[in-house]
């Protein structure tokens, strides 16, 4: 039909008058209706419990209210102070009336916390303020506090002051590229000890190129066994691949743990065998070795099952038809085989490194100082150190990076084509 | 793919020596998971074998790692067998408490998961779905994201709903994590299904409802059952988003595991280890039944 032409639908007209074309468009509509109808439960379900936390979260690497809320009488004046030597004696007497409120309350250890953050060895400042508010009954206040602790006399404590009350910052994307804002508001590397991010994210990815090579070293052959074998033994190998890939992470770590360790079965097996004395049993946990290996082992059946179904699906004629034209076995399976198994190394890859890059349980518990990840630093944050703005920040970087994976995945294989097993 | 007859020296030792590479990585994918089921049985509390296990001594090998998953925690774990023993097992020992978690949040959560997913893949896989692409994008992604990320964001959530340190907590966010897996494997059967079948249904004065119970839920459930054991499996292996969110009563197996291994290491997580072990061998079996069945259901051939 072309598009001159009449369609019959317009001329048509069901039984009870209406045109045909009217009528196919509201089953249309109806049947477009009823799809998302049946889509919404979990699409509002994932929408209230995890787009909206996620985005809550992501919210805080910029929004900071805390400090502000708890100093929002000084606050409301710092607005106004001109950032030169210190502020006069109103903003003192705001600092006086919210630091006795704030010890009421007991919000003083975290105000002290924030500050802390981001103007380390800080913390003390405000704790032994606090401590001592009470003995300042009356003015001039300025004297009085810098009595207690001269920090409240230090130029850049009052810039670094000032920064913390606005409720929104980009201290923390600074921090997590290892910048921070400098004494006169201008932004600096932060000290070589305190680097550590950057180098932290440029590990994690070269990590999980690493572990991505290995299970393509390993993945690829295996697959290409277990698509040309017959069905009745590739069908057997599979539960090789399948076990580990539905065995629990914990129980697989835990194995790794096992055969890792200094007085484990690998060490045992070398010693044994007199290739390594007693003494200098190897070291192959606690370290980026260990991660390696162990997320290796977890990741390989994501790499051998996208490969294989590709593979599954190559005729085994066009080798034959190769090489019956003169190729020999290696050209033929370099110019014919592998260039048609590239979606299935790229679904692959792009799945392991998304996966790695994300890990968390496995480095944590075999990776030691040298094995952790970006999420190891991350987890650090939000349990430990409790810098959950830092955490945001870095978790923000990080998912960035992965919608981008995910994206290029989505082009490249698109999700509908994922399966497993 | 055996050698051909044709075949000269070089491609005979190649072929060999790709064989033994494939065997290779088939020992590094499974022995890991092997090794500890020996080790489970250890009669000494150490991770690695004793000469005794080595020589196959009985008296090198005992049960008393599995005895500890009832005993440890209990209030008197030398007191005589009887009921009041088991009892004392069942409501104080610590392992079992965890397992009882970890099947109770499986369990609901992937009913969670897999009532809305199955729906969610029935809509998707109707011809007139608008946007399907970026849909099923959004459905995918809790697989996608960091488990750090949801974790975190699930925690300050549920912390302002006060949910943390709570059971319906937990469910949800393992409900979340499921549901991909739910979504793409009741997706992939739908992409074999015949709809000329449903037309036949209707065609024969079967209503909608009909036609769904009697037509099309017998095809979906295999890949509805498929899906909910790998949500089930989903929830009962994730530690990150318990680790966030649970308190001590709520801790599952995989979380017990997790502070066992960084705090007091023990054989006993071994022998817990070989228990989820079977379990996972039990799941493959099901999982392999079903897709045989899918495939006899839809008339393919096995090859």
């Amino acid at each position: 039909m072309t598009d001159t032409s009449i369609q019959p639908s317009d001329l048509l007209e069901t039984d009870d008058g209406v045109s045909l074309k009217a009528k196919l468009a509201r089953a249309t509509r109806r049947n477009k209706l009823r799809a998302l109808g049946l889509v919404a439960p979990l699409g509002i379900f994932l929408i209230i419990g995890f787009l909206w936390p996620i985005g809550a979260m992501l919210l805080r690497s910029v929004h900071a209210p805390d400090f502000g809320e708890i100093m929002y009488r000084t606050a409301a004046l710092m607005e106004d102070w001109d950032g030169e030597g210190i502020p006069d004696e109103a903003i003192f007497t705001a600092v006086v009336a919210d630091l006795t409120q704030a010890k009421e309350d007991k919000t003083i250890g975290r105000a002290a916390t924030r500050f802390n953050f981001s103007f380390p060895g800080t913390r003390s400042v405000f704790t032994r303020t606090g401590r001592k508010i009470n003995t300042l009954t009356e003015g001039p206040y300025t004297e009085g506090l810098i009595e207690i602790n001269d920090a409240w006399g230090n130029h850049e404590f009052w810039l670094n002051f000032q920064r913390l009350v606005k409720p929104f910052t980009t201290r923390f994307y600074l921090n997590s590229v290892d910048y921070q804002v400098g004494e006169n508001n201008e932004i600096v590397r932060q000290p070589e000890e305190r680097q550590i991010y950057v180098r932290l994210f440029i590990r994690t990815l070269i990590m999980s190129a690493i572990i991505t090579g290995f299970c393509i070293l390993l993945g690829y052959p295996v697959s290409y066994l277990l698509a040309t074998l017959p069905l009745r033994y590739s069908n057997l190998l599979m539960i090789l691949v399948l076990l580990p890939f539905w065995t629990s992470l914990l129980v697989r770590t835990t194995s790794w743990i096992t055969l890792l360790q200094k007085e484990g079965v690998l060490n045992d097996i070398v010693v044994g065998l007199g290739l390594v004395s007693d003494e200098n049993r190897l070291q192959m946990m606690f370290n980026a070795t260990g991660t390696t290996i162990a997320m290796v082992h977890i990741l390989l059946p994501f790499m051998i099952l996208p490969l294989f179904s590709v593979m599954k699906t190559i005729p085994p004629s066009y080798m034959r038809a190769a090489r019956s034209m003169g190729a020999n076995q290696f050209t033929a399976f370099r110019r014919v085989y592998i260039p048609q198994t590239l979606p299935g190394v790229g679904a692959g890859s792009i799945l392991v490194f998304i996966l790695s890059i994300g890990f968390y349980i496995t480095p944590a518990l075999v990776g030691g100082q040298s094995g952790q990840l970006i999420s190891n630093i991350i987890a650090y944050h939000m349990q430990r150190s409790l810098n959950w703005g830092l955490a945001a920040a870095l978790a923000t970087i990080l998912l960035l990076g992965v919608l981008f994976l995910y994206w290029l995945y989505n082009k490249i294989v698109g999700v509908d084509n994922m399966k497993f097993g | 793919m055996s050698l051909p007859a044709y075949a000269g020296p070089g491609e005979r030792i190649w072929y060999y020596s790709f064989r033994f590479f494939c065997g290779l990585v088939f020992l590094f994918l499974i022995l890991p998971i092997i090794v500890i089921i020996p080790l489970s049985f250890n009669a000494e509390p150490y991770f690695s074998f004793s000469e005794g296990m080595l020589r196959l001594d009985p008296d090198a090998y005992s049960l008393r790692w599995y005895l500890d998953i009832l005993t440890n925690g209990m209030s008197d774990r030398n007191a005589p067998f009887g009921w009041a023993w088991i009892a004392d097992s069942w409501n104080n020992a610590q392992w079992l408490h965890s397992m009882r978690n970890s099947f109770f949040i499986a369990f609901v959560s992937t009913i969670l998961a897999t009532v809305f997913g199955t729906l969610a893949a029935l809509g998707l896989s109707q011809s007139d779905m608008p946007y399907r692409n970026l849909i099923m994008s959004l459905l995918i992604a809790p697989m996608i994201v960091p488990l750090i990320i949801t974790a975190a964001a699930l925690f300050f959530f549920l912390s302002d709903l006060s949910l943390s340190q709570t059971y319906t907590g937990i469910i949800i966010a393992h409900a979340v994590l499921g549901v991909p897996f739910v979504v793409i494997t009741v997706t992939a059967t739908l992409v074999g299904f015949d709809r000329s079948l449903m037309r036949a249904g209707a065609n024969m004065g079967a209503n909608p409802r009909t036609v769904f119970f009697k037509i099309v839920m017998p095809l979906i459930t295999p890949g509805m059952i498929s899906g909910a054991l790998f949500a089930f499996i989903t929830s009962f292996d994730e530690v990150v988003a318990v680790i966030f969110l649970a308190g001590f009563e709520q801790r599952t197996i995989p979380r017990q595991m997790w502070s066992g291994l960084r705090e007091q290491i023990s054989p006993t997580i071994l022998a817990v280890a070989t228990i989820m072990v079977t379990l996972s061998i039990i799941l493959l079996t099901v999982l392999e039944l079903l897709r045989r069945r899918s495939e006899r259901l839809r008339g393919i051939k096995p090859q």
